[in-house]
């Protein structure tokens, strides 16, 4: 539906104020990295001054959220990427009753609020007497993960469909060699793109992780509490910088690649 | 030949290597292996996620010991009811109402937008336009609702661009006022109720795109061609077919504003809402069939609400 006209200057107007409030505030974080102002926000920064990073460099609380933070996306994603490729090939390739029950459940943890999951998780915990532990902030995250790896899988297996599999078993190749030379090279960077996205999901979730995480400190959980009680300003600011960044490269190569996608086919 | 063929398989069938023994099992019972595939799955998803909400719904049922703090398993309406004191009705109240004004106001700044998108932008105009979409979705919630707390401080950049244009008594004056107002934007109901659609705008977006993209071109083109002018076309073809999609948005900007804590607990005054009363009752008073029954709330409203989307057609526009 593309209009051979120029667009109304009230609707330019409009769509272009969306995408600076949607960008603004972002810009803001990596201008506030820099400001010499320690204990306020003001606008605009007295002055510019690099030495936060050096002093966040050097917080060892800082490192120890952050290596729980990767670590936990790490583990997440893995988890995620086999159980999600697991159930897009059983409802792409299998007839059975509950299909739409299967999609449905790999839906519920997104669709519902985050605050629903992790109470749920946290009092089931509670009822069978488990500790708290790294596992179970993995726990949680690969519930609200698993979607994205599904979906991206289970959209490639619809382009392709089962014709080349079956070519390929009709050649002569068992289930693992298939699986190894036919389908992993078609679904890999879905498999990537997925991964990409539900490693950012994992490295700054923060509703669940509130209720499976017990006394831990993950990145987000770290940015919270600051949130709350305001004690290093000037370090927040850099950590919410380095967090944007360190999320939106994920974020642009998972497009990328679920570009190309769309090009070739 | 026909012969010499089936000697030929049987020949494969006795050197068959495990791997082929297996795959042959496999296809010839197609119900073990969507088991096998589905087995991992289901227990995550089923028995550890499902069950989990299954038990939480149960002990939304239970008595809750005030004395002892205890949890019994007797099954009582009681926590149901308690969600009908005046103080638990109101934050329900707040909250629902929170939700409706953030849904509405995401609708109205997404549309222009995703308008703008599928019927004036092309190339890398578009493709840029939907990564400035895609971008924020996917970025850290948690630095997304810390920047607007440098935003809204009283030293902040909006005091800063007012008071450039000399309305700072503008902002003071609608501070002021009751219900929205408070000593100052990010104390106010005002200020959060702006945090919340700048988190929620991308959900809103992305699908009023999608409804918007599937407009068959040729009925514009008919509408045109039966002599509707450009601003008749919008409101009887292009609106009603792009609805589906507002309202598959609404159902994102809906359930997130209803569940969220964290937003309600940095921006605005003490006065709680749904997530920071569960919050509450789960944490030090241990309380958690009350804390249940509060959750389940937001999973009755999103309920009746995924109903009437569905009549509506939204879940096409997923």
């Amino acid at each position: 539906m593309r209009s051979r006209f120029r667009p109304p200057f009230g609707l330019t107007l409009a769509a272009v104020a969306a995408v600076l409030f949607l960008h603004i505030p972002l810009l803001l974080i990596g201008l506030y990295a820099f400001t010499t102002e320690e204990t306020a926000y003001t606008f605009p920064p007295p002055g510019l001054t690099t030495r936060w990073f050096l002093e966040a460099f050097q917080r060892a609380d800082l490192w120890s959220a952050l290596t729980l933070s990767l670590k936990v996306a790490t583990i997440t994603t893995l988890i995620s990427l086999a159980l999600g490729v697991l159930a897009a090939f059983a409802v792409h390739h299998g007839k059975f009753i509950g299909k739409e029950a299967i999609t449905f459940l790999v839906i519920l943890p997104i669709a519902l609020p985050g605050i629903v999951t992790g109470i749920a998780l946290r009092s089931a915990l509670k009822m069978m007497s488990l500790e708290f532990s790294f596992w179970t902030i993995v726990l949680g995250h690969v519930t609200f993960c698993i979607v994205t790896i599904y979906n991206n899988v289970i959209a490639r297996l619809r382009r392709t469909g089962f014709s080349i599999v079956e070519a390929s078993m009709d050649l002569g190749a068992d289930t693992f060699q298939t699986f190894r030379y036919v389908i992993l090279p078609t679904i890999a960077s879905a498999l990537l793109a997925g991964g990409m996205l539900a490693f950012s999901l994992s490295f700054d979730e923060v509703i669940v992780t509130t209720f499976t995480a017990g006394q831990q400190a993950t990145l987000p959980i770290w940015i919270l509490a600051q949130l709350s009680r305001p004690r290093d300003r000037p370090v927040t600011n850099v950590v919410a910088f380095f967090v944007i960044i360190i999320t939106t490269l994920p974020i642009l190569l998972a497009y990328r690649l679920t570009r190309q996608d769309e090009e070739v086919q | 030949m026909a012969l010499s063929s089936s000697t030929f398989d049987h020949a494969n069938a006795r050197k068959a290597s495990i791997g082929r023994r297996f795959s042959r099992y496999f296809h010839r019972h197609p119900r073990l292996s969507i088991l096998l595939l589905l087995a991992l799955p289901l227990l995550w998803l089923g028995a550890v996620y499902f069950g989990s909400l299954g038990a939480l719904v149960l002990q939304s049922f239970f008595h809750y010991d005030s004395y002892s703090g205890h949890v019994l398993p007797q099954l009582t309406g009681e926590n149901y009811l308690e969600l009908l004191s005046p103080s638990n009705l109101s934050i329900v109240l707040r909250t629902t109402s929170m939700a409706v004004a953030v849904t509405l106001a995401s609708a109205l700044l997404a549309f222009p937008l995703a308008y703008y998108s599928v019927r004036y932008a092309k190339g890398r105009t578009k493709a840029l336009l939907y990564l400035a979409v895609i971008l924020p979705l996917w970025s850290s919630y948690i630095v997304r609702v810390y920047s607007w707390k440098l935003i809204l401080a009283r030293e902040g950049i909006i005091s800063w661009f007012l008071a450039q244009l000399g309305m700072t008594q503008l902002l003071e004056n609608v501070l002021k006022l009751p219900g929205i107002g408070g000593a100052s934007l990010s104390m106010s109901m005002l200020g959060m109720w702006m945090v919340f659609v700048y988190i929620w705008l991308p959900y809103m977006i992305l699908p009023i795109h999608a409804a918007l993209e599937r407009v068959p071109k040729t009925l514009l083109e008919a509408s045109g061609d039966l002599g509707a002018r450009p601003g008749q076309t919008f409101w009887k073809v292009t609106l009603p077919l792009a609805l589906p999609g507002v309202v598959a948005g609404s159902i994102f900007t809906f359930s997130l504003t209803l569940g969220d804590f964290i937003i309600p607990g940095t921006i605005g005054n003490s006065s709680l809402f749904i997530g920071q009363a569960v919050l509450r009752h789960q944490g030090t008073a241990g309380n958690i069939p009350l804390a249940a029954a509060l959750t389940v709330v937001p999973m009755a409203v999103m309920a009746v609400y995924l109903v009437i989307a569905r009549r509506l057609g939204a879940f096409d526009a997923l």
